[in-house]
C-alpha cells in the first residue's frame, strides 16, 4: 500500500464540501458554476476545493476548453474503498492468527510444564 | 446510531461520530493476550494481516510516552509503516496509544481493553479519529451521510457513464 499517495486522496476526502462535490459529479460532469450552486460559497472558494480534488486525482477536467466541466475519476475512490476493506481484513486476519498463536503458546506452556 | 458489521469473527461498530470499535474473542487468558500485544517477539508472529506480509521491524518501548514503530514488508518489496506513542499502559487490561501512518493521514488514538471470562479474552479495540470527517473518509462511510452514496456505488456509476 502506497500510503503517501493514499493520504493525499484521504486528505481530499476528509471534507464534507468536497465529498458533496464528488457526489454531485457522480450524477454527471458539471461546470464550476453548476458545482457552486448548492453551496453558499464563492466561485473561487469552490475552485479551491476543486484544485484539491484534482491534485488527488479524484476529478479531471473535460476537453471542452470553454466550459471545462469537471468529471469524477473512479480509480482513486476505488483505491480508498479497497484500503478500507483491507483495513478490516487486516484486523480480522490478524486476530485469527493471534488466536492460533495463543493456542500454540499455551500448548507450549503445558508441554514445558510436563517436562519440568 | 450504531451499526455492527461482522467480518469473519470480528465485529466492527461505530458507537460515536469519531470512533470505530473492533471486538473479537480469543481463547486465552488476558495476561497472555496482553503479552502477545506488547512484546515484539509475539507481535511479529501475528499482527500481519493477510498472508504474504512479514514484520521485519517491531520496536516497542512499553511505558507512557514510549514510542512504537512497526514496519511490514512483502516479498515484492512493498513496505508500510505505522508508528505512535504509548499514553497509558495498564497490564493486563488496558493499552492506549497514538497511531499514525504518516503524511496527511490523521493520527488516531487507539485503546485496547482486555476482559476475561472463563479463560477467554474479549479484545475491544477502539480507534478514535480527530474528527468525524476523518473517520468517515477512512472508512468510506462519508458518502452515506447527506449525500448517500458509497464510494463503490460512485465508482460503479462512473463506469456506467463512460
Amino acid at each position: 500500500m502506497a500510503t503517501d499517495h493514499l493520504s493525499t486522496i484521504f486528505a481530499a476526502l476528509a471534507d464534507p464540501t468536497r465529498r458533496a462535490i464528488l457526489a454531485q459529479l457522480a450524477g454527471g460532469a458539471a461546470t464550476v458554476k453548476e458545482l457552486s450552486a448548492p453551496f453558499a460559497m464563492s466561485g473561487p472558494a469552490v475552485s479551491k476545493h476543486l484544485r484539491v480534488l484534482e491534485r488527488a486525482g479524484l476529478i479531471a477536467r473535460g476537453r471542452e476548453a470553454q466550459w471545462r466541466p469537471r468529471r469524477l475519476e473512479a480509480a482513486p475512490l476505488k483505491e480508498v474503498a479497497e484500503w478500507a476493506e483491507s483495513y478490516r481484513q487486516f484486523w480480522d486476519e490478524s486476530y485469527e492468527r493471534l488466536d492460533e498463536y495463543l493456542h500454540h503458546l499455551q500448548e507450549k506452556e503445558r508441554t514445558d510444564d510436563h517436562g519440568n | 446510531m450504531t451499526t455492527a458489521t461482522k467480518i469473519g469473527a470480528t465485529t466492527f461498530t461505530t458507537p460515536s461520530d469519531r470512533e470505530v470499535v473492533m471486538t473479537r474473542e480469543v481463547d486465552a487468558p488476558r495476561e497472555l493476550v496482553f503479552d502477545a500485544w506488547t512484546k515484539p517477539e509475539h507481535v511479529q508472529q501475528w499482527m500481519l494481516g493477510p498472508s504474504g506480509w512479514t514484520m521485519p521491524v517491531c520496536e516497542i518501548d512499553l511505558r507512557p510516552g514510549g514510542a512504537w514503530r512497526f514496519v511490514w514488508g512483502r516479498a515484492d518489496g512493498t513496505e508500510m509503516e505505522m508508528r505512535g506513542e504509548y499514553q497509558e499502559v495498564t497490564p493486563p487490561e488496558r493499552l492506549v496509544s497514538t497511531e499514525s501512518w504518516g503524511g496527511d493521514w490523521p493520527e488516531t488514538i487507539n485503546t485496547v481493553t482486555l476482559s476475561e471470562e472463563d479463560g477467554k479474552t474479549t479484545i475491544t479495540q477502539t480507534v478514535l479519529y480527530p474528527s468525524r470527517d476523518a473517520r468517515d473518509a477512512a472508512l468510506e462511510t462519508g458518502m452515506k451521510d447527506g449525500v448517500s452514496q458509497s464510494f463503490d456505488r460512485l465508482a460503479e456509476h462512473v463506469r456506467t457513464m463512460a
